[in-house]
């Protein structure tokens, strides 16, 4: 292992100097720290400049974008409790729930300014926790994709199997939020035309051709016990259900839109449109609300002034410091460097 | 080596007259056998038998030693169990087992992952540096020695086999592997020399005369004598050095036991806002889920039910405390880790902390307190074998009142030259224009030449320095007395006289080399060994020595001849640390009786005689000068005797001598007492306890650092005072205090009066620093180990403490190693300051273990204080590059790391935290849970981690000019309340920004062209590729030094976030679920994505960055003005006011021997301003 202390000949002198060597850390500019580095120094120079060119890139990005949010034209109709009938007011949950009543509701619309194709037709929900852990989970991915999965129903309890002829059938598609699609329809005429919602290309392309099977059918949907939202054709494949693919996604807070469809024809200001809502989905029982929305969309999306808004504020507080530092460094300069701002040169008596 | 036959015949014991006498041994702390055979304690063992002692009754444990802390089997127990003391590791722990169950809001994997990663990562440190000390043990238990086989053969075998019972033959300079009985040695009378510095970091070598009760212990050393034959009588952990260590206690760095009130806050705040979740969880499950008929509350499971919402809430709890667990940096211990052990092999790897001399690196070894080093306040130091080398060099002779020897000391040398660049800075500088009364040229030419005069000495001294080595241990220079020149001096009597001294009185044994014919001696003590080198080369050479003669051959003689010249030893009256001298009565050979007698010069200068004293003042100003300059000193005298005068006392001496009892060394003081008066005063002798190579230099530096260094040391007072001057640590006109008992008092006196007199002895000190008007005057306190005894008790201890901390420098000698923890554990809880303590031997093993860190000196033979330490380096002098360099850097590094890990998982925590108050507190965590275990694992990891292992605010070299950077540490600037508070609300600011920024530009909005709104996956995605980009921004703006490496992580950090989204995207989406094609799809053909994350990023930096600015510009710190410097090159181009400011940049110190030029300096102005007219003599400035 070690050396023999007690021979001390030349032979182990020469393996001590070899061994000596050999603990001798190499030289590198790694191992010594002098790696050749970038040393940057906030000088005023620098600290103006870099507020400065803050403000030069955010207050015009801002402007832009919110210009580009004022370009947007939004209709916004809240009709949950319009849609009530007044005698059903007190009651709008019995009313929701009963399948007998006419749910029909007809309403018009002013447009204010011209809307530019395409108008995205969106459903507004309210107080609608789709982001429940419970619920978020409460689907099988795996059902959706293909048919072979369509027992893999294990996270979708209670809307995983329904029993038929004392046999249990899984739910295809399982889980509470398929269960709980939204099902109000909208229907909008212009000048007693109807106008035509394009229904496809509303989910994206992924959804449709990878996450949702095109050889899945709902199977055993909501036939059975509690009937939640919205029923699906069984002979439509799951990856042309587009309702229920927008509606699998889960939205990230309590209020939240979905796409419902797209019109293709250009709206006129002061058009005056008709929406004919079939008000199925009961949102009355937890005291949501619910809206339609017809809204054009720029390369912002649809109107989002705070985006705007946001960037010009920050860009003008960021060309403010940059004026308040030039002001300082004009009024009590520092000369860069100066050895007379060290601590022991401003506190003689020794450094504080 | 060739032994004289000679020598083996002289019976060594009767050189001795006091030195043999035992008893002393036990109170000096060394080998003690009471204690091995105390009561019910008893050991049996059979010589030379070692079979006997293989059986089961007489079995006693084997020679091999193991200081591990684990062995193969133990390993993952008790890493483990470490591992789980801390309390962050036991909530993940937790965590990971609960994560299987419903409760847990995350999958196993994202809990159990990193957990084991971050684990395994710090057992397998453990295991690593576990396993050095093992090959550490291998190496020792591997050592040979020579065992007896039979019939007088000795073979080798490794120690570790070494039996009880087993007699084995221990060779010159070889280290006793077991606790032995001494059987016989080389010397006819069994005497052996042992060195037992590493025991007890005495450096005089001790005597070990046969005898039955003389164990020759483990780990000390057989000098001065070819063998030794012992029997082993106690081995491996049974042996005295290792029944004394203690295990090394682990130690934790200030920062690292801040940081666990961090930890515990942090805690606070989770269960706090766990708390704030369940509440509100509670509120809505109560009262809106029974309306939430999506959820199906009629069917719902026990943790979301609201029929049972105490369990549900309880449950709720536990869910809440492990999602918001990202408060907790769980990779903040590992991240430490890896980084310290990064910046230990930087330590390790430092070329310029490498000794070429010894061929060791400097050794980091625990890699624990590297960030402490930035923050020592006071270094306690060992003396022999840390700041001297144990090696004398004869240097100065003062001889009938004239002083010889033309080279200086190293203190000296280092001294002049920094006088020398302070006066010429002076003199350009505007510092005398401070000083209106010395504006006339004629004073101002004076300083500027007593600069130059010193200026001169420093180059001759320089080309003189290289040469020096020559002879060891003969540093003398003077043309006067070499050559024979001195037979033309006036006082030839007494320079013969003098040579006669150093080359008659000793007690060495020369050795002849038989190749040259050159003598070389083996001494007791190396200043012995440098007489007898200088009297060689003077002339005068000790060639033989005989049981009870003296021969010595002179050169010079008054006929030319080289001449043999034999003296009679008739008596020799040895040295004792008490006596402090020691004479020999010789007769000559023309049959005069002579005394001769060195020692101490207060102790000679008492015994001299009216008219001996001749030389007495001119050698007392000698003297003074020698000690000025850090030399240790000698009085030589003689004395003349007249037959029946010595007859008389040889009578009286030879009585006391075979006196039996216990007065018997009493009585032979007493005789000898009075042989040893009316001496004749001959001159002094000035020797160089060699400093180690950088010592006074190194401590100036520490000194100008803030440092605060006390020196403990098992010396004896005069050693320790010398080489307080040697150090600087002490210089002329500094008051030295000294606490000290009168020997009898301890004896004689009650306790209370003795504590009494030292408590008086400190408040009168105290009382007068306090009194002290002058801002310049500096103290010193001297200490010796008795007295320390009865001031480290507990009622005294506060006074000895506060006023040791009013003194500049603190020197405490004689020290038992018990004494030196004391010491240490006394500053260390006392001031609350971190402390340093810095030793090479056995000795210093406790207050190695006891500091809060503990620095071995490595290189030197014996490990036990290298094993001990937490640092090894070879020289004293690589202490600066340790703390100025790698602890300020370790501790900016280790203080801004842990800064930004609470900033980034506030910043991150909370959001989730946030989220839940959107989602019905259900526990429902906004981001993927990928996003979660790559965020500390892989995304926000390395740039931390590059900055603790690669951050330097200023460039080494300048950590060495600007010693008071250092401070930076002690004062804790980084790494206070204010500046963790600061960062915190950074994390908590960036933490709204980040959330609310994002969920509002999201809130219900398309944020496409086409129209679609953002799911929950596309908010989740879009905030975390902010917390993304702002928190490593934010590390860009606290990073001032940027390597490609920096530069790597960092930016490719965001460069991995997107890689990951793009491949985690692409993966079917069985594996990537919400995120599928997130990155290509939905969220980069978005704009407001892109806009989103620039605004977001921007909006968290732009505090930080103002007030980084705001503070760079009007409120600068050291190292920033210093960077400006660098990087506008001033320094180059104003390379004056470099040199000024770099001397300005320090500490007010009082001690190093920068502060004893401005003595100086402020003592000559003193008296440039009294006599502004006339001229001053600088040409021999006097020191006052």
């Amino acid at each position: 292992m070690s050396t023999d202390p007690s021979t001390s000949s030349a032979a182990s002198a020469e393996e001590q100097s070899n061994k000596r060597k050999s603990k001798k850390p190499k030289y590198s500019r790694f191992t010594q720290q002098e790696l050749p580095a970038w040393q940057p120094i906030l000088t005023p120079r620098w600290v103006i400049a870099i507020f400065t060119l803050i403000a030069i890139i955010f207050i015009p990005v801002g402007l832009a974008a919110f210009s580009a949010s004022q370009r947007v034209v939004e209709v916004e109709f809240e009709y949950d409790s319009t849609c009530i009938p007044d005698s059903y007011k007190d009651n709008a949950t019995a009313y929701i729930k009963d399948d007998a009543t006419n749910k029909t509701c007809t309403q018009k619309l002013s447009i204010k300014s011209k809307m530019q194709a395409p108008i995205f037709v969106y459903y507004q929900l309210d107080n609608f926790y789709q982001n429940h852990r419970r619920y978020v989970k409460s689907r099988s991915d795996e059902q959706l994709r293909t048919p072979d999965k369509e027992n893999d129903v294990s996270s979708c309890s209670p809307e995983d199997y329904v029993i038929i002829n004392n046999k249990s059938q899984p739910i295809v598609p399982c889980g509470l939020i398929a269960w709980s699609l939204f099902n109000d329809t909208y229907k909008i005429q212009n000048n007693d035309k109807d106008l035509v919602i394009n229904k496809t290309n509303i989910a994206w392309a992924s959804d449709r051709n990878t996450k949702f099977g095109s050889d899945v059918y709902p199977k055993n949907f909501q036939i059975s016990g509690l009937i939640g939202g919205a029923k699906l054709d069984p002979n439509l494949p799951l990856s042309e259900q587009e309702d229920l693919i927008v509606w699998m996604r889960t939205a990230a807070l309590p209020k939240f839109r979905k796409l419902y469809g797209r019109i293709e024809t250009d709206l006129e200001a002061d058009d005056e449109i008709v929406v004919l809502i079939e008000n199925n989905y009961n949102t009355y029982e937890f005291g949501g609300k619910k809206s339609l929305v017809l809204s054009t969309a720029t390369w912002i999306g649809g109107r989002n002034n705070f985006l705007g808004i946001a960037y010009v504020v920050i860009g003008s507080i960021s060309l403010l410091l940059a004026l308040g530092f030039l002001l300082l460094y004009l009024l009590k300069p520092r000369p860069l460097g100066d050895p007379s701002y060290l601590s022991w040169n401003k506190n003689p008596g020794g450094l504080r | 080596m060739t032994k004289g036959r000679i020598r083996a015949r002289i019976r060594r014991s009767h050189l001795y007259t006091f030195g043999c006498i035992r008893p002393s041994t036990t109170e000096e702390g060394g080998p003690n056998p009471l204690q091995l055979h105390g009561p019910g304690y008893s050991r049996t063992v059979y010589c030379n038998q070692p079979l006997i002692h293989e059986k089961k009754s007489l079995f006693y444990c084997k020679n091999n030693i193991s200081t591990t802390k684990y062995n193969v089997l133990t390993f993952l127990p008790k890493a483990l169990f470490e591992q789980f003391r801390r309390v962050a590791n036991i909530y993940f722990l937790l965590a990971a087992c609960l994560s299987a169950s419903p409760i847990s809001p995350f999958s196993p994997l994202s809990m159990i992952a990193p957990l084991a990663f971050v684990v395994g990562l710090s057992m397998a440190k453990e295991a690593l540096e576990d396993s050095r000390r093992f090959l550490q043990d291998v190496k020792v238990n591997n050592r040979k020695v020579s065992v007896h086989k039979s019939n007088g053969e000795f073979v080798p075998k490794s120690w570790q086999r070494v039996m009880v019972g087993d007699v084995v033959r221990v060779e010159k300079d070889q280290f006793f592997p077991a606790d032995l009985l001494l059987l016989s040695s080389s010397y006819e009378d069994g005497i052996c020399y042992v060195e037992t510095m590493n025991l007890d970091g005495e450096t005089n070598l001790k005597v070990y005369p046969l005898d039955p009760s003389q164990i020759l212990l483990r780990d000390s050393k057989l000098r001065n004598t070819d063998y030794v034959y012992g029997v082993v009588i106690f081995t491996g952990h049974d042996s005295k050095v290792m029944q004394n260590s203690t295990k090394s206690p682990s130690k934790r760095s200030t920062i690292e036991k801040k940081m666990d009130h961090i930890i515990y806050t942090l805690f606070t705040v989770l269960i706090l806002i766990s708390f704030i979740s369940s509440i509100g969880f509670v509120v809505k499950t109560r009262f809106q889920v029974p309306k939430w008929w999506y959820l199906r509350p009629d069917n719902i499971e026990y943790q979301y039910d609201p029929k049972k919402i105490m369990l549900a809430g309880m449950s709720h709890l536990i869910t809440a405390l492990i999602l918001y667990g990202y408060l907790i940096p769980i990779s903040l211990y590992v991240s430490i880790e890896i980084v310290k052990v990064l910046q230990a092999s930087f330590i390790n790897q430092d070329i310029q902390m490498y000794d070429e001399e010894t061929g060791t690196p400097a050794d980091a070894r625990t890699s624990n307190l590297n960030e402490e080093l930035g923050q020592v306040d006071t270094i306690l130091s060992d003396k022999t074998g840390t700041l001297t080398c144990n090696q004398m060099d004869f240097l100065k002779c003062s001889i009938a009142g004239t002083s010889y020897g033309v080279r200086s000391s190293e203190v000296e040398l280092a001294a002049a030259k920094q006088m020398a660049s302070d006066m010429e800075e002076q003199d350009m500088g505007s510092d005398l224009s401070n000083f209106p009364l010395i504006k006339g040229s004629v004073p101002q030419e004076n300083v500027r030449r007593a600069g130059e005069i010193e200026l001169e000495t420093v180059i001759t001294s320089k080309g003189d320095a290289d040469k020096r080595p020559a002879i060891k241990g003969f540093g003398f220079e003077d043309s006067r007395l070499m050559n024979g020149n001195w037979l033309k001096d006036r006082n030839v009597d007494v320079i013969l006289l003098f040579f006669r001294i150093l080359s008659v009185c000793h007690t060495a044994i020369p050795e002849v080399n038989e190749e040259t014919g050159v003598c070389t001696y083996e001494a007791e003590s190396p200043d012995e060994g440098a007489f007898l080198v200088a009297a060689r080369e003077f002339g005068f050479e000790f060639c033989r020595r005989t049981q009870s003669t003296v021969v010595v051959r002179e050169k010079f003689s008054a006929s030319g001849e080289v001449v043999e010249r034999e003296y009679r030893i008739l008596n020799l009256l040895d040295f004792t640390s008490k006596r402090k001298r020691m004479s020999v009565i010789v007769r000559d050979e023309e049959g005069n009786i002579i005394l001769f007698c060195k020692g101490a010069d207060s102790i000679i200068f008492d015994r001299l005689s009216e008219n001996g004293k001749m030389y007495l003042e001119a050698t007392t100003r000698h003297l003074n000068e020698y000690g000025e300059n850090g030399l240790r000193t000698l009085a030589l005298a003689y004395k003349r005797l007249n037959e029946q005068e010595y007859t008389e006392w040889n009578n009286e001496f030879q009585k006391a001598r075979t006196s039996v009892g216990t007065d018997r060394e009493a009585m032979l003081e007493e005789v000898s007492d009075l042989m040893e008066r009316e001496l004749i005063l001959v001159g002094a002798t000035a020797v160089e306890d060699k400093l180690q190579k950088g010592v006074p230099q190194c401590i100036d530096k520490l000194a100008q650092a803030g440092l605060k260094i006390w020196v403990l040391t098992g010396d004896k007072m005069e050693t320790a005072i010398n080489i307080g001057f040697a150090c600087s640590l002490l210089r002329q006109g500094m008051k030295q205090i000294c606490i000290t008992l009168d020997s009898n008092a301890v004896t004689n006196d009650r306790l209370e009066v003795v504590k009494g007199n030292i408590l008086n002895q400190i408040t009168n000190a105290s009382q007068m620093i306090k009194m002290e008007k002058d801002p310049h005057a500096a103290f010193a306190l001297i200490i010796d180990g008795k007295t320390l005894t009865y001031a480290l008790e507990d009622d005294m201890k506060h006074q000895f403490l506060g006023l040791a901390v009013d003194c500049a420098s603190v020197i405490c000698c004689r020290v038992s190693p018990k004494q030196k923890a004391l010491v240490t554990r006394l500053v260390k809880e006392g001031t609350g300051k971190t402390t340093l303590a810095i030793g090479d031997g056995a000795n210093d093993v406790g207050m190695i273990q006891e500091a809060d860190i503990g620095v071995g000196i490595s290189g030197v033979e014996g490990m036990q204080a290298v094993m001990a330490s937490d640092f090894a380096i070879a020289q004293f002098r690589f202490l600066e590059r340790l703390l100025v360099i790698h602890g300020h850097w370790c501790y900016k590094r280790i203080a801004q790391m842990i800064c930004y890990f609470f900033y980034k998982n506030i910043a991150f925590g909370l959001t989730i935290f946030y989220f839940e108050a959107f989602a019905g507190f259900s526990g429902q965590s906004v981001y993927d849970d990928w996003y979660m275990i790559l965020f500390n694992v892989v995304l926000t990891s390395l740039p931390v981690i590059s900055l603790g292992v690669f951050e330097q605010d200023v460039p080494s070299e300048v950590c060495l000019q600007f010693p008071a950077l250092y401070q930076q540490g002690p004062r804790n600037l980084f790494f206070d309340w204010y500046r963790i508070l600061g960062w915190m609300g950074n994390g908590l600011y960036s933490s709204l920004i980040i959330f609310f920024l994002v969920i509002i530009i999201f809130y219900d909005q398309a944020f496409r062209i086409n129209g679609q709104t953002a799911d929950m996956a596309a908010v989740g995605t879009t905030m975390f590729t902010c917390i993304i980009c702002a928190v490593n921004c934010q590390i860009a703006l606290t990073m001032s030094h940027f390597t490609w490496i920096q530069h790597l992580f960092v930016w490719g950090s965001i460069g991995t976030w997107y890689l990951f989204l793009l491949i985690y995207g692409v993966l079917p989406p069985k594996y990537s679920k919400t995120a599928y094609q997130i990155l290509i799809e939905v969220l980069a053909p978005a704009p407001i994505y892109w806009t989103a994350t620039v605004l977001v990023t921007i909006a968290c930096v732009l505090p930080y960055l103002a007030h980084i600015s705001f503070q760079r510009c009007f409120n600068p710190m050291d190292h920033h003005i210093i960077q400006e410097i660098k990087y506008y090159k001033k320094d180059i181009e104003d390379q004056h006011m470099w040199t000024r400011e770099s001397s300005k940049a320090r500490q007010e110190t009082k001690i190093g021997f920068t502060a004893r030029v401005e003595a100086k300096i402020r003592h000559l102005k003193g008296r440039l301003q009294k006599k502004q007219s006339a001229l001053v003599g600088v040409s021999s400035p006097t020191y006052t």
